[in-house]
Order: C-alpha cells, then structure tokens, then sequence
C-alpha cells in the first residue's frame, strides 16, 4: 500500500503542528514521508482485532505501591527565575503579538 | 565551539575506576579539584577536535570538587561518587547551565531547576563537568542531527560515535569524564555505547526519574549512565534510581544495591539467545564477535536456550509510529513564548508561533513532528498510532514470554560497527533502521545494558545487549560483568 502523501498533506500537517515548511523543504518531507509510510505500512500484516492498545508500560511492571501522591500545597519555581528565560515579559506575564484588534 | 577536520586519528583512553578515584581523594593523595582541573584541560585540548562539550560548568564543578576536599582533609566519610568527573547529555536541566537539547529553539535557555537524577549525583559527591552534545531533541542515531554539529567517534574520527547520546559516550571513551548521563527513547544510550566502547544502561521504565529530562517520547524516555566498566555503571544506577514524587511514572519499588549484586557470578542464569536478532542484515564481524561472547557466558556456567521473539521485524515501524506521535504533543511547548527562541518575524501570535519554530527546529525535528501530527491527524489515527499500540502490547508480550523461559536475552546492540560520518544522513529510513535491535525493549518497558564485546578487524568496538525483565536490572549487571570479564 502506497501512502500516497501529497503536497497539500503535507501543508495540512505542517499548519496542524505550527511548523511553516520554506518552500524548498516541502518537496524532500513529501518523498521522506511517503517513504517512511510505505515502511511502516507493515503493521498492516499483523490482524490486531482485539488487542487492547499499550499506551505506556507501567501495567505490565507489577510495581508494588505506587500510590498517587497526597493532595497537599508545594511551593513552585520562584516567578522571577521562570520571568528571566521569557523571551519577552513586565516580569508578571508573557507578552506575545496583539491578539484582538479593537 | 568550532570543529577542526583532520585525517582519522584515535582519542580512546580509560578513566581510573571510581574505587582508585575515591581511594586516591580519601587519602588525600588526588584533590578533587586538580582532578576537575585536570579534566578541564583535557577538553581544552581534545574537545576542538571530538566536539564533546557544548558548554562547560566550571564554577559549579570546582564549588563542589572544594566541598569534596574539605570532608577529605577532615577525614570525614566520602560519598559514594566523590570528586568523579562527570558530564551530562544537554537534554537534562542543570540550574543555571544552558541546556539546548542540541536544538537552535534552546540556545541561551538557562533551566531555573535541576533535572531529579542530576541533583542525586551532586549529592553523592559527583563534579558535574559540563554538558554534552546530542542529536537535537534526542532524536538520532549518528549525532548529526546536533544544531551544534557532529561529535566524533574517539576510536576513529571519520566515524559517528552513534546517537542520540553521542556525546556522553564519546566523553567516557575518550576519558573526558569518568563517566557520563545520558538518555535512551529507542536506543540512544545502547547503540552510542556500543559504537564507542563503553558500558551503558537502559533502566526499566520508571526505575530513574524523568523529571528535568527534556521529553521526546515519554512512554520510552529514560534517563542512564555511562561509564567505563559495568560495576561503575551500576553504581550510578544506584544514586540516581527511586522514586521521585515530581514524576508520576516513577516506580516505588525498592533500590538494590546494583554494583554489590554485580558481584555475584553469573553461573546458572539462563541465557536466552533470539534468532531474530542473528538474522539478514547483522555483520558477519559482529555476529562472530556477539557469538564469542555467548561462548564466553556458556563457559561461565550460564545455560544457552534459543528463544524465539518472531515479531520482532514490527518493532521499528511500531517505534517511530508511537514516538514521533508522542514527540509530536511533547515538542508543541516550543512556540516562542515562556522560553527559548522566539523569531524575529513575529506580527502576529500565530506567526511568531509557526516561524520560531521553522527557524529553531532542524530538519528531523520537523520530520518526526509532521510524522507524528499526520499519524494522530483525524483520519488517520486508528490506521496509524492505534495500530501501532496494538502492536506494542503485542512486542512487550511476547518479552514477557521469554523471560517465563530465561533470565536474560542476549543480542547484539547494533547490526553494525560505527559507520562514516555523512553516510547515512541522506536517507533518514536507512538511520531509523539502525536502531532494529534497541527499540523492542523500548517499547516493552524492560531494562538492559550494553557492554564491550570484541571489535571488528578495522578495530571498531562492537556491544553484547544484555537484557533482563523488568527490574531485573541486577541480573542484567552480572551478566553483562562476565561478558566484560571474558575480555573478548
């Protein structure tokens, strides 16, 4: 089975994941997509009628007592540590492009 | 840091054990701190040519090598990992020390917090060097996927050292840290160890915290060492494994005391040898070399039984189905707003969002995103990553299986030795298949390591994966310390 991707999955995809593909990088994600799909089109010989999706590991561990943690206040990271890494800030909020026009 | 191009020339070296290092530092014959400085001009001279190190953290290092010397002169006990050099993939946060990932979207990004399994290493004693480079967002298997260029194999430097963690396992072969931490989603602990000679772990999903390791696929994240024999190596699973309340996958099972136990012979456990793993595809100098090896366990007393694992032949495309799926959510935090790199060309939120990402991402980031975004995408999510799930339970069974039958299962690490620098990277397909041997247990959840097993004739070291159920990470040690003492 060929996946047949085309270039507008590909731009599809690409606004879905906030990513902007230049121009030219559109044609070589096209022909490693379709490749990598037509690889993994292999699954499609296994019959999985039934078979309960695995989603992450912990069930098959048997880990003894592994209890959800108490409910309780913990302090986070100081907001004037976490301000410092914004790329833009008034040391309270994230400033990013105005949204609304009036 | 700029990289020199020179012909092909070995740096392989072996760092003292951590038992000498700390029997020197207790009796006050090394300071820690000429060692930390030692190391430092090591990489002064060796990094411009390896590209190991991304950035150094010399005053931490030397506050703590300071620390170290003080409890020595008092003649107060020594933590267990006093004064030993270490370096640590970028991947994991360190306070105040830039952390890229190997990515652009990170340059500058100073962590306000440490990575769980960084923090215990500090407290057991250890000078954390610097950070190490890896393929961006650690998704690679060569290191040429690092913003920050390629790391060089210390064994031959024409070649990869493997990746993602191709920094820390260049860093132990090269006896630029005595040891390393690094990370492995589908391999990048394993195969970089193998390319490079050295003694890696996987630890069963959840033994080590995940907190402060910059996600890729959390389902299969996990955070080990490195180091240059398998005894070192379990010491430092030992400091950094346990429950942490900051990650919720985080297993509360009780800690062993993993170098003790890899004391123990390994005669009588039963060694399970997969024919899917000797099949089309694995070098003839590598399959002779792994053959040796399990020659070598059976003159141990160890019980060779075949055991057969026939899907395996799904498990990459299963892997880069449920990890680019799961990469694609976890990257979606890079958008240019609370940190990292925000572009220029930003009018409006929707465009600073989609060109900081264009401009800070590398081709393969934006590969896996679009990847996995297309296999979750309405339409195609029940052919894709349902589908893939399903076989996953399908893999980590049929481990499951094998290990009512065995101890431990035996495998090579990679289905060949380092290869060139550039050979690979025109065909991304071609790289994810290089991990055909490091993904099932990957997605299983189960533990491992990775241990020197002979070279090929050129010289290329060649790794024996050892595998054990989960939490079986002490049967994997002693299996894995006859292997490294039959010196193959």
């Amino acid at each position: 089975m060929a996946a047949g991707v085309t270039v507008e999955d590909v731009e599809r995809v690409a606004q879905l994941a906030h990513l902007e593909l230049a121009p030219e990088e559109i044609e070589p994600m096209l022909r490693d997509l379709n490749a990598i799909l037509d690889y993994v089109a292999e699954l499609n010989q296994l019959d999985t009628t039934g078979i309960e999706p695995l989603a992450q590991v912990s069930e098959l561990e048997n880990a003894a007592g592994s209890e959800p943690r108490s409910d309780r206040l913990e302090p986070s990271l100081p907001r004037a540590a976490v301000m410092l890494q914004a790329p833009e800030t008034d040391g309270t909020f994230f400033k990013v492009p105005k949204v609304i026009e009036r | 840091m700029p990289i020199e191009t020179r012909a092909a020339e070995s740096f392989v070296e072996k760092p003292k054990t951590f038992a000498a290092l700390h029997e020197e530092i207790a009796a006050g014959r090394t300071k820690a701190a000429d060692l930390a400085n030692e190391y430092y001009e090591r990489i002064e001279e060796k990094n411009p040519r390896l590209n190991v190190y991304l950035s150094l953290t010399k005053e931490r290092a030397l506050a703590q090598a300071a620390r170290i010397d003080d409890l020595a002169a008092k003649g107060d006990p020594l933590p267990a990992l006093a004064g030993i050099p270490m370096g640590i993939k970028d991947v994991l946060v360190m306070q105040g020390a830039p952390s890229t990932a190997g990515s652009k979207i990170l340059q500058g990004y100073q962590p306000p917090y440490d990575c769980t399994a960084v923090a215990r290493l500090e407290a057991a004693g250890a000078v954390l060097l610097g950070k190490l480079n890896c393929d961006e967002f650690a998704m690679g298997s060569s290191n040429e996927n690092s913003a920050y260029g390629p790391v060089r194999n210390p064994v031959d430097t024409e070649r990869v050292p493997g990746g993602s963690s191709g920094g820390p396992a260049a860093a132990v072969a090269a006896n630029l840290a005595v040891a390393t931490l690094g990370s492995d989603t589908g391999g990048s602990i394993r195969q970089p160890a193998s390319f490079c000679g050295v003694v890696g772990v996987l630890p069963t999903y959840g033994r080590v915290s995940r907190y402060g390791l910059i996600a890729y696929a959390s389902s299969t994240d996990r955070v080990g060492p490195f180091a240059a024999n398998v005894r070192d190596a379990a010491t430092l699973l030992g400091v950094i494994a346990g429950h942490d309340p900051k990650d919720a996958t985080s297993s509360a099972a009780p800690v062993e005391d993993y170098a003790a136990e890899s004391d123990k012979p390994a005669a009588g456990l039963r060694i399970g040898v997969p024919q899917e793993y000797f099949a089309e595809g694995l070098d003839p100098e590598v399959r002779a070399a792994i053959e040796k090896g399990i020659a070598a366990l059976e003159a141990a007393g160890c019980p060779i039984k075949p055991v057969s694992l026939p899907h395996t032949k799904y498990a990459v495309p299963t892997y880069y189905l449920v990890a680019t799926a799961e990469a694609s959510a976890n990257l979606a935090r890079f958008d240019g707003v609370r940190y990292g790199y925000r572009s220029p060309r930003s009018a409006t939120l929707s465009d600073m969002y989609s060109h900081s990402r264009d401009e800070g991402f590398g081709a393969e980031v934006k590969r896996r995103i679009l990847l996995g975004t297309y296999a979750l995408s309405a339409g195609y999510y029940d052919a894709y990553y349902l589908k893939a799930q399903q076989v996953r339970r399908i893999l980590a069974e049929e481990f499951l299986r094998a290990f009512s039958q065995v101890d431990a299962i035996v495998t090579p690490t990679s289905p060949f030795p380092a290869f060139k620098i550039g050979e690979k990277t025109g065909d991304p397909l071609a790289m994810y298949l290089a991990d055909i041997y490091t993904v099932t247990p990957s997605l299983a959840g189960i533990c491992g390591v990775t241990v020197p097993c002979g070279t090929t004739k050129a010289g290329l070291p060649v790794g024996m994966q050892v595998l054990a159920r989960h939490l079986g990470e002490c049967t994997a040690f002693r299996v894995a310390r006859a292997v490294e003492a039959a010196e193959i």
